[in-house]
């Protein structure tokens, strides 16, 4: 027999970003639950509203049968007391027990029963813990402290088997069969079943159904569409509707960007277009059916206003103070505390934009005004907008648009898919910002550790590498990274023990934070180029050990091993270069200094070879680097031919000193685009 | 249409009879409710409480002249402790809404994550502002730590903005337009303080004597601290029940008046722009240290306190 079951965890509104992942949680967890006792690891159906978790499964067996398992006892001719002991322990009479030939001689053999448990009972010990167990960002007590966290209070939980309830209890709170419908519009206490549950809950304002309650608000919206929105709005709403306002034109006069943050971000309305500009409208979702007397319309229009004229006063009031005049201001605007004001950043950031990443005026100039706006009104109301503010005050007091743009854009990109700063100014100030903070916290070591990175330093590493390759920016990056000298060392971050995620790079007379710095940065690159760019990972590794310098280099050197890649003699040449280290370092072989004596070199395999190898070199440094991979590649049957015939350690040791010298320079010579014995060959 | 002070009235009634002591304002210039210490303190240890009150909130650096419709120095907070959170906490929460002539199945109620943290007072928690037609009218925070003291019974704390709600209720775009008793605008009665605060916070306050007022109650505070703390070490003689009535009768709620004066020297300064960036993050810590001091030390009274009980 098997049997519906029904699941929901009453409870106070929870944060909509976190829903849809405890959901999952606690469907693996169920899963988990079932497969633990034996039975088909069916997949639940889950559904929630702010004020609900909810699984369901349609049929969960009705119990676990009874099991017979044999299990076996002592000879025979042990005796009668050990049967009976062993009778005993299995709980069966002396004259059940069966008895069987073993290798031994015979044996005594029991037939212990596993009684089955109901679906009900094993349900009702496990759901506490199984609901207790999801894991939350951020959980709360409520009554008493140390009792039993959950991300908001749990207030009701509907538990049904069948008709029956599950029984159990969580901080207080007994499961039951009576649900609560929306906290306006419907009744609190709503006995269900499993079969009308989703019915009494529509009765009573609730949509249970997120994809239902997305597709009520994406039908009224339409085109105004935001999914980041959208995915909020269906989990803040029990029973969502759609409500359409509007504001004076005279608003219209703010750029865009600061009306849509308001409308966005901090309203959660959708802005309307027409014809690419924005209207003078807005579209906001509310938990209610409809809005009949316009009344939460006009709420909301009013809040807007309020909203609107704040932003209105701000973008004038900030209009009297030039962001010029405002670089001084920036000595109390707190870039870290170890670190200083935003003023000492702003002349680190000019700095490398002037001396090492040679900007022009332009850039120059945005670098000195870009933080200016921390110091505006408009920015400490909305500081989502910072750059874009600082951008549009400098266009309206009259910078040339490389300067305005630059400032505008010096955050980006603000994620991986995000683009670069649009102009080479603002390329350059937001590698040097990057960096700069890159720098500054390793420097005092604040490095990132495992998940915790509070001041999103990955992000920032990951923005340089993509502007510099994007923007193909040649630079020396591993110049870039050299840390100024720091007056008071602070290794508190050190002490605390925690270890880094990452190995530093060792380099000499490097401090072990700059190490560490380019440890991180390389691990960005590999990141960018591997999981951003889609190269293989062996290439990747094989560019990077040949050297990272410039970024745009790196590049150029992946496309072209990529293509060459797929040709018949690459990866057997490949196979070949790993051979030739291992000789080498088998032989412990590092070179010396030594030139190849050509005169030594045995006629055939080995001099053609050395010719070959001749030819190829000569021509490699005028080649681009796809052209040069297929000329070390064309190498290939010298090189087999070389194993084949030629011993490198011959009986002479002058003859096999040259012979290592000549694959040692071989190596040297074809590794500076990349080092082939990372690639990963099927040989 | 009621009027600004008919608002008051009726939520005092509603959570009045909802067991709560109706409170005055603490006489004492803060930042919010939370810093009075009918709330700081007394969501401490494990007495069950509940009180209401207006506690009027100056934040020197939101002045704005009396220009801004929304923005005030000092606006008007009531102040709602329930201590435990009772289970259908959010109900009377609504119901006070009711109360004051909200219709709630016509308007558009939202609870949006909001978790609420004081560093100054060690305290935070986590909740949701309510959002009334698109306006935050509530700040909803279950406590769970205060003083950097874990709370034995978690309070609900709900801080309604008096002004914004009022405004809402009687349909005004500016704070100043809405209507405080029949006749009499909001402008009227509070005009002249919002001009000449953000005239001395922003121009004329002199730096030199808000540092040496700071100074001094910072000094003051500390001082008694360290006098509670001598009591804090048992005897060696056994003479424990002298320190016990000693403890009891410390005047610690004096002290905590010295840390809130010196938070709101402390904000008068900053919006007055003479704290500097490394200054700050200091200044924030001295004035932690000294709540932070005063919550540790307010729990080994109350324990004190309790015993003494015991023995009468």
């Amino acid at each position: 027999m098997s049997l519906p079951f029904l699941l929901e965890i009453g409870t106070e509104e929870i944060p909509d970003w976190m829903i849809w992942h405890a959901l999952n949680q606690l469907a693996e967890s169920f899963q988990n639950l079932l497969e633990a006792n034996g039975f088909e690891a069916l997949m639940p159906q889950i559904d929630a509203t702010p004020r609900r978790l909810v699984l369901r499964a349609l049929n969960l067996p009705a119990r676990r049968p009874d099991k017979v398992t044999p299990e076996d006892g002592p000879l025979v001719t042990a005796g009668d007391r050990a049967a009976q002991g062993f009778a005993k322990k299995y709980r069966v009479a002396v004259a059940d027990l069966k008895i069987f030939d073993s290798p031994i001689g015979p044996r005594y053999r029991a037939e212990k029963l596993v009684p089955g448990e109901s679906m009900l009972q094993i349900l009702s010990n496990a759901l506490p813990d199984k609901i207790l167990g999801i894991h939350w960002p951020k959980s709360m007590y409520w009554g008493k402290w140390g009792s039993h966290s959950f991300i908001r209070p749990i207030r009701w939980i509907v538990a049904l088997l069948g008709n029956e309830v599950v029984p159990f209890k969580i901080v207080g709170v007994e499961s039951g069969n009576v649900t609560s419908g929306h906290r306006t519009l419907g009744t609190a206490q709503i006995p269900v079943t499993i079969e009308n549950y989703e019915q009494r809950l529509r009765e009573n304002f609730v949509i249970l159904s997120h994809q239902e309650r997305k597709q009520r608000i994406q039908a009224a919206i339409g085109n105004a569409s935001d999914d980041d929105l959208l995915g909020t709005l269906v989990y803040l709403t029990e029973y969502p509707s759609v409500i359409a306002g509007s504001f004076d034109k005279e608003y219209l006069k703010l750029p865009a960007e600061v009306l849509v943050t308001v409308m966005r971000h901090h309203q959660k309305y959708f802005a309307v277009y027409e014809n690419g500009q924005l209207a003078n409208r807005f579209l906001a979702v509310t938990n209610t059916d409809g809005d009949p007397d316009g009344l939460i319309r006009r709420g909301n229009e009013r809040v807007l206003r309020a909203r609107f004229n704040d932003a209105m006063f701000f973008w004038e009031t900030d209009q009297k103070k030039k962001l010029v005049d405002r670089i001084l201001d920036l000595e109390h605007v707190t870039f870290q505390a170890k670190l200083g004001s935003y003023r000492q950043k702003i002349d680190r950031v000019t700095d490398l934009v002037r001396d090492h990443l040679k900007g022009d005026d332009a850039a120059i100039r945005a670098s000195q005004l870009c933080k200016c706006d921390l110091t505006t009104e408009l920015v400490k109301e909305f500081t989502e907008l910072q750059g874009v503010v600082g951008g549009l005050y400098a266009r309206e007091q009259g910078e040339p648009e490389e300067v305005w743009t630059a400032i505008y854009d010096h955050y980006k990109p603000v994620s991986m898919e995000d683009s670069i700063p649009r102009n080479l100014g603002g390329q350059l100030v937001s590698v040097a910002d990057k960096l700069d903070t890159l720098r500054e916290c390793f420097r005092i070591g604040l490095i990132p550790t495992g998940s915790k990175d509070p001041f999103a330093l990955r992000r920032s590493a990951q923005g340089v590498v993509k502007i510099l390759v994007e923007g193909k920016h040649r630079v020396k990056l591993p110049a870039l990274l050299r840390l100024p000298p720091l007056s008071v060392r602070s290794r508190q971050q050190q002490m605390t023990g925690e270890t880094t995620v990452f190995e530093p790079v060792e380099s000499a007379g490097v401090s072990p934070e700059e190490n560490l710095l380019r440890a991180f940065l390389l691990d960005r690159i590999r990141y960018y180029f591997k999981d951003i760019r889609g190269f293989k990972y062996d290439e990747v590794n094989a560019i990077l050990a040949s050297g990272w310098d410039d970024l745009v280099d790196v590049e150029e050197r992946l496309i072209a091993i990529q293509a060459v890649r797929p040709t018949e003699d690459f990866e057997p040449l490949a196979a070949s270069f790993k051979r030739i280290q291992n000789i080498l370092k088998q032989a412990q072989f590092t070179g010396n200094g030594g030139a190849i004596d050509a005169s030594l070199l045995e006629p055939g395999p080995e001099s053609d070879l050395y010719r070959e190898f001749q030819k190829v070199r000569g021509a490699l440094a005028s080649l681009p680097y796809r052209p040069a991979l297929e000329s070390i590649a064309s190498l290939r049957p010298k090189v087999d031919l070389f194993f084949d015939k030629v011993l490198v350690n011959a009986p002479d040791p002058k003859i096999r000193q040259n012979r290592l010298t000549l694959l040692h320079t071989l190596l040297a010579e074809f590794s500076t685009i990349a080092d082939f014995s990372e690639i990963i060959t099927n040989g | 249409m009621d009027s600004y002070q008919e608002i008051i009235f009726k939520l005092k009634k509603y959570w009045s009879d909802r067991g709560c002591i109706i409170q005055e304002p603490y006489d004492l210039e803060v930042g919010a409710g939370t810093m009075c210490p009918e709330t700081f303190l007394r969501v401490l240890g494990p007495k069950p409480y509940r009180v209401a009150y207006v506690q009027p909130s100056r934040r020197p650096a939101d002045g704005r002249y009396g220009e801004n419709p929304n923005r005030l120095y000092k606006h008007m907070q009531l102040q709602v402790i329930l201590k435990p959170a009772p289970n259908d906490v959010i109900d009377q929460y609504l119901g006070s809404l009711a109360a004051i002539g909200i219709d709630l199945r016509k308007h558009d109620i939202k609870f949006e994550e909001d978790n609420w943290e004081a560093p100054t007072l060690g305290a935070w928690g986590v909740g949701w502002q309510v959002m009334l037609d698109g306006l935050e009218i509530t700040q909803f925070t279950y406590f769970q730590q205060c003083g950097g003291i874990d709370l034995d019974l978690v309070p609900a704390e709900l801080t309604y903005g008096l002004e914004r709600l009022t405004a809402f209720l009687q349909g005004k775009d500016s704070v100043y337009d809405i209507e405080w008793a029949p006749g009499v605008s909001y402008r009227d009665v509070r005009f002249a303080d919002e001009l000449q605060f953000s005239v001395y916070n922003f121009e004329m306050a002199d730096v030199g004597t808000l540092w040496k007022l700071f100074d001094l109650h910072e000094g003051e505070a500390a001082r008694l601290l360290g006098e509670f703390r001598k009591l804090e070490k048992p005897l060696p003689d056994g003479r424990g029940s002298e320190t016990a009535d000693d403890k009891r009768r410390f005047p610690l709620l004096p002290t905590y008046e010295h840390v809130l004066k010196c938070s709101h020297l402390f904000n008068t300064l900053d919006a007055r722009g003479a704290i500097s960036v490394t200054e700050r993050v200091a200044v924030i810590a001295r004035v932690r240290k000294l709540a932070v001091g005063v919550a540790e030390a307010w729990v080994s009274q109350q324990t004190v306190g309790e015993l003494v009980e015991a023995v009468q």
